[in-house]
């Protein structure tokens, strides 16, 4: 064996020496049955290649790669349970802002395949060995039953892994999220099951044995799922208490994520941007906003009211301008474009001409419409003194309000200048 | 001099406030829950408490409600980052006569100490839009002297200056009354906030989660 463990592709070196033992687990990304050669390669170092022609000789000569393929495949663990990314991605994934990533090379017709030429194979040999042709097809049938409703509850645990909404029932336990297909590949195998034992009686004997076999078979499964019963109720609420601890044990994921993405990152640059007071105080203050719109989760995310849309402005304008806005919105005023687009106009001239470090903005809703007023206490401004052609006043505030039914106004003194904005009801 | 004890179990808050009171008032004590916080008030009877909203041990509100009897000159000021209107207001009927966030700046902090030593109430921008808020509603004036479940039209005025932006004296020139006459309103409006016994009070607290 002159394989070199650390250079082999398949092999990846634990992370951290020491700290967890390695274990070896079933892939999931490369298997053409259950993943166990796959594994067992990555964790022995070994080409897949080889283990799985390992596998499949030991199976062909007396059968014992068959059972330890089958003892492995039950003892391993799914690799995704021990997969790893950033807390940043999963919190992503579970909120579904990211789609999972994709699983390669889980072939249904793979699987078949590989497992149905094992099955004959292993047939053909017991009737070659045996002399008789007459035994061979019951067993290989029950061989693909048993292997179809195994697959069947190894797909179902894996989409339960990824699973985290709703209890797991009993019947789940076994169909995974279900669909057609899940419900036809176990019943497909529960009759190939009892087609291959009613074919191993006729074999030999009579129809009206066959039947009574028959018979005496869905009586025996019966009885089996009743004496389990009990058993898969108890495993299915161990399952949901499991889970539950699982989603507390996300959330603080979640939380987790959250910080690292927006506070960390944010608390990052102020460090870098130490020397220039400006933008560690724009930093801090978009940083809080969107701490506080996390935290209180006030804000409904539709456009339809006028308070998400100018807290949407008052950002903006935070985050480009060296300003801080307090918004207060009274009642629930209806959304209009005049009304959100000539605050902006006023909070930009605040931001840009009075000198002040911060803004008013009060939003109301009354009996006669809105109003929207926008208050600074900087150095003001003369109307009539601003070059015709800087017309930012006249035509974006007062202008605009006209053309849409209301009406603005501009008080400014040497104490400050106020926007009032005021937009009566539609009748409707 | 206006005796003051600082409530928060932030050491880095309360050493950025004591830098910004500076020789403006008498810091007396400070504490960092409750248990140390009444012990202070106790003590010490200052005329102020600097109090924030969230402390461990029972938060604020308890802090009042414990101290009620045993220093019954003091006022509280509730100082504190959150906007959340269930702790706004919950403060405010917990006691406390004025309700400022964390951003405001040194001196108005010291005029807001100011008028809570003298008896009045504070209002930030957003608090009296919470207060426009909550008590929502039309006015029936002859019932407005004893229904504590409304506010007055003249109240309501100066609630909506005051949301605006704009200081006492401004709402006083703007409604063409005295600054006196603005503090008795607000005195008011805080009464009827504390006393009024209408449950739309604080289930809307607690249902709205406003900015």
């Amino acid at each position: 064996m002159t394989i070199d463990r650390v250079t082999s592709p398949r092999y990846s070196p634990p992370a951290s020496i020491g700290a967890e033992p390695r274990r070896a687990t079933r892939s999931t990304s490369d298997s053409l049955v259950g993943g166990v050669a796959a594994g067992l390669a990555t964790h022995l170092g070994l080409p897949v290649r080889w283990v799985r022609l390992g596998f499949v000789a030991s199976g062909v000569f007396g059968a014992l790669g068959l059972v330890l393929y089958a003892a492995l495949w039950i003892v391993l663990p799914a690799e995704d349970q021990f997969a790893v990314s950033t807390p940043g991605a999963e919190s992503a994934q579970r909120q579904g802002r990211v789609g999972t990533q994709e699983r390669a090379g889980i072939s249904e017709t793979g699987f078949v395949v590989a497992f149905a030429s094992i099955v004959i194979g292993l047939a053909l040999l017991i009737g070659v060995m045996t002399g008789t042709s007459a035994s061979m097809w019951p067993i290989a049938l029950l061989t693909l039953a048993a292997g179809i409703v195994w697959r069947q509850a190894d797909q179902a645990q894996r989409e339960r892994w990824l699973d985290t909404t709703g209890g797991v029932g009993p019947v789940k336990a076994l169909v995974g999220s279900g669909g057609w297909a899940s419900y036809a590949r176990l019943l497909m195998g529960l009759s190939l099951l009892v087609v291959a034992i009613v074919m191993y009686a006729a074999g030999g004997a009579q129809l009206s044995l066959a039947r009574e076999v028959a018979v005496a078979t869905v009586l025996a499964v019966l009885g089996v799922g009743l004496m389990l019963g009990p058993w898969l109720i108890r495993l299915s609420s161990d399952l949901t208490a499991e889970r539950a601890e699982r989603i507390r044990v996300q959330e603080r994921a979640d939380v987790a994520a959250h910080l690292h993405d927006s506070v960390l990152q944010t608390l990052a640059l102020i460090q870098r941007s130490a020397d220039d007071p400006t933008s560690v105080a724009r930093l801090a203050r978009s940083q809080e906003r969107d701490l506080r719109t996390w935290l209180y989760a006030g804000l409904p995310a539709d456009k339809s009211d006028l308070a998400s849309a100018l807290h949407d402005v008052v950002a903006s304008v935070e985050d480009d301008f060296d300003i801080a806005v307090e918004l207060v919105v009274v009642g629930a005023p209806a959304f209009s474009d005049a009304l959100v687009a000539a605050t902006r106009e006023a909070l930009i001239n605040a931001a840009k001409h009075s000198g002040a470090p911060s803004v008013d903005v009060y939003a109301e809703a009354n009996d006669e419409g809105t109003a929207v007023f926008v208050r600074d206490r900087g150095r003001g401004f003369d109307q009539d003194a601003v070059a015709a052609d800087r017309r930012g006043v006249s035509h974006s505030i007062i202008d605009r309000m006209a053309r849409h039914g209301g009406r603005a106004e501009v008080i400014s003194s040497d104490a400050g200048t106020e926007v009032r904005l005021y937009l009566p009801k539609e009748d409707s | 001099m206006t005796s003051v004890v600082i409530v928060d179990d932030h050491a880095m808050f309360r050493t950025g406030v004591r830098a910004e009171l500076g020789d403006q008032v008498e810091l007396v004590g400070e504490a960092d829950d409750v248990d140390s916080a009444v012990a202070a008030i106790v003590a010490h009877q200052p005329d102020v408490v600097l109090l924030d909203v969230h402390l461990p041990g029972g938060g604020g509100v308890e802090v009042m409600r414990r101290t009620a009897a045993t220093a019954p000159k003091t006022q509280f000021l509730a100082l504190s980052v959150s906007d959340a209107a269930e702790d706004v207001i919950g403060t405010i009927r917990g006691g406390a006569r004025g309700y400022v966030t964390k951003t405001i700046t040194g001196p108005e902090l010291i005029n807001a100490i100011a008028r809570v030593a003298s008896g009045d109430a504070v209002f930030s921008p957003r608090l009296a839009g919470f207060v426009l808020d909550a008590f929502a509603g039309t006015v029936d004036v002859a019932a407005v002297d004893e229904d504590l479940d409304r506010l007055s039209q003249r109240e309501r005025e100066v609630m909506r200056l005051i949301a605006r932006g704009y200081s006492y004296r401004e709402v006083a020139g703007e409604l063409f009354i005295s600054v006196k006459t603005v503090e008795t309103h607000m005195s008011a409006v805080l009464r009827k906030l504390q006393l009024s016994s209408r449950h739309e009070l604080t289930r809307w607290a607690s249902d709205r989660r406003l900015l």
